[in-house]
């Protein structure tokens, strides 16, 4: 249950500024791809194209194409909410809804997409919270309120709300930046163990999280500043890391700039 | 190269100065409110008895001592409900188009205009509006729901602006977490923005509420008067607290000079007690609670 997506010469606007130009990536299934690159060069911005949560903020839109294994999903016809339903996204802050308990928050997607049994959604919040390596920490206060969590389990809660409509795709936009040391390795051992079932892109600014977990990692820049960010070089994570191809890549990759 | 410094005597000095107005402006605003309520109460207390909430005024002369609110307790609470049962859903439902749907467009900025044009108006306004229209042009008769209808112009401004508020503070990461797991904007809305901002938006609404428990002049126009107990909003004349009030303050003896005291109690216990229920509600649905 994990898709590949394809992307090819797709610029994203905010009103008439242009953010990012003529991007074109393949993105492999049950693998990590991690964006890394100065910021304001369009990552967040791209990755957020990938669901169509771009277009959320009123006067933004997007000009391309991007194939879910083959099914473009910026085709006039496709629902933009079903496009979400199958590609996933946890956010820079955690953000467990704060009316709602922890199991509540794991159920938030279906149950707010559907009815669902009570003995079906227990199994699924149970296998969720598990699938996030949270399930140890909170199976004896799942009626508790989410906000009362640590960040770093909030974060994971948001993961267990993610996969829990079983997404095809996990979308994840700095995950581990606003999270601790011990948090960020909980985090980055969960990322390794979702590959297997999942298509994982992950935004991060540390150099170091991307060699860590990714197994491709593409370079974003932009020309200057005002101009649209664009992909300088996507290779091996291995290879972009000892023997970049561009010279813009070793050097922000050695810190020289950025 | 700087030295560690240390707070002057000058700086002491203002710092104690400006405390101490601090305090002074806090005694100053106590002091109306207190002796309001303590003047209420103390001249209140004396007819508030099992006679004043259960019997009407009817047949009750001039002089007469006895007689009670009933009337005018049904009428307020009717009046008061059904101005809310109209105001609060299109409340709503216009802060959740400003906040949600509008962007700040033409449409939206005129809503917004227009309601802060409507905050200003001056509560016999509101009367003379339903008198006219309602009553003198349609040849509806005075009703209950007529000054319903007075008192829901009065409540839709404050109701719309308390519900934008607390519905502009509701963060976007909420929303994008919901979009983000593929549930439609008006879900979202339903279950995730409104869950989070409704204690706010409850006391905006109990807000609304004790503004127009309290008015005299749009119910003088809309709902008339009367003596006697009519439980039926939607014919013929009622009475409302703030009426009754009016009424008996007006009269030139003791007895009903004592009745009107206790009138303006009976109103503050009913407010305070709408307000009381709020918080209970709020309280029960509020997220830091452990459920």
């Amino acid at each position: 249950m994990s898709k590949q997506i394809q992307v090819s010469g797709l610029d994203a606007y905010y009103g008439g500024h242009k953010a990012i130009e003529d991007v074109s990536m393949t993105i492999e299934p049950r693998s990590i791809t991690a964006f890394i690159g100065p910021s304001g060069c369009g990552k967040s911005t791209f990755l957020r194209t990938l669901n169509r949560m771009h277009e959320v903020i009123p006067g933004a839109r997007v000009e391309g194409k991007v194939l879910l294994d083959g099914e473009d999903l910026y085709a006039p016809t496709v629902e933009p909410v079903s496009v979400r339903r199958m590609i996933g996204m946890v956010f820079q802050r955690p953000n467990p809804f704060p009316t709602m308990s922890i199991y509540e928050n794991v159920a938030a997607g279906l149950r707010l997409n559907g009815r669902v049994s009570k003995s079906e959604m227990d199994g699924v919040v149970e296998e969720s919270l598990k699938g996030a390596n949270l399930w140890n920490e909170v199976k004896d206060r799942l009626s508790k309120p989410g906000a009362g969590l640590s960040g770093g389990q909030q974060q994971r809660l948001c993961i267990a709300r993610a996969i829990a409509v079983k997404p095809q795709v996990l979308l994840m936009d700095e995950p581990c930046s606003a999270l601790d040391p011990i948090s960020t390795l909980a985090i980055e051992d969960l990322m390794a163990k979702l590959k297997d079932d999942y298509t994982i892109v992950i935004v991060t600014h540390n150099m170091q999280q991307a060699a860590r977990v990714s197994d491709r990692t593409a370079f974003f820049n932009l020309a200057e500043q005002g101009k649209p960010g664009k992909v300088i070089e996507m290779d091996e994570t291995s290879r972009m890391f000892t023997n970049p191809s561009e010279k813009a890549t070793e050097d922000y990759i050695t810190g020289r700039f950025g | 190269m700087t030295t560690i410094q240390h707070i002057s005597t000058g700086r002491r000095v203002k710092d104690r100065i400006v405390q101490g107005l601090v305090y002074l402006a806090f005694a100053l605003a106590v002091v109306p409110l207190v002796s309001v309520l303590w003047l209420v109460i103390s001249n209140g207390l004396a007819r508030f008895d099992m006679e004043f909430l259960t019997h009407s005024m009817r047949n009750i002369g001039a002089r007469d001592a006895g007689g009670g609110a009933y009337h005018a307790i049904i009428g307020t609470l009717e009046q008061v409900l059904l101005a809310s049962v109209i105001s609060v859903p299109i409340g709503l439902l216009t802060a959740i188009y400003l906040v949600e749907y509008g962007n700040g467009g033409r449409l939206s900025r005129a809503i917004s205009f227009f309601v802060d044009v409507m905050t200003g108006i001056p509560s016999v306004v509101a009367g003379l509006f339903v008198l006219a229209f309602w009553i003198l042009f349609l040849g509806m008769p005075y009703s209950g729901f007529a000054g319903a209808m007075a008192l829901s112009i009065l409540m839709m401004p404050t109701v719309v602006r308390s519900a934008e508020e607390m519905l502009r503070l509701v963060p976007g990461d909420l929303r994008e977490a919901s979009y983000a797991l593929g549930v439609p904007k008006w879900r979202t809305i339903v279950k995730v923005v409104l869950p989070t901002a409704l204690t706010g938006i409850i006391t905006g609404v109990m807000l609304a509420v004790a503004r127009v428990a309290g008015e005299t002049a749009p119910l003088l126009l809309t709902v008339f008067f009367t003596d006697s107990i009519n439980n039926d909003p939607f014919s013929g004349p009622q009475m409302g607290l703030p009426l009754f009030v009016f009424d008996q303050a007006a009269r030139p003896n003791d007895t009903a000079i004592d009745r009107a005291w206790t009138g303006a109690l009976t109103l503050i216990l009913i407010v305070m007690l709408f307000n009381l229920v709020a918080r209970l509600i709020a309280w029960w649905r509020s997220p830091a609670r452990g459920r």
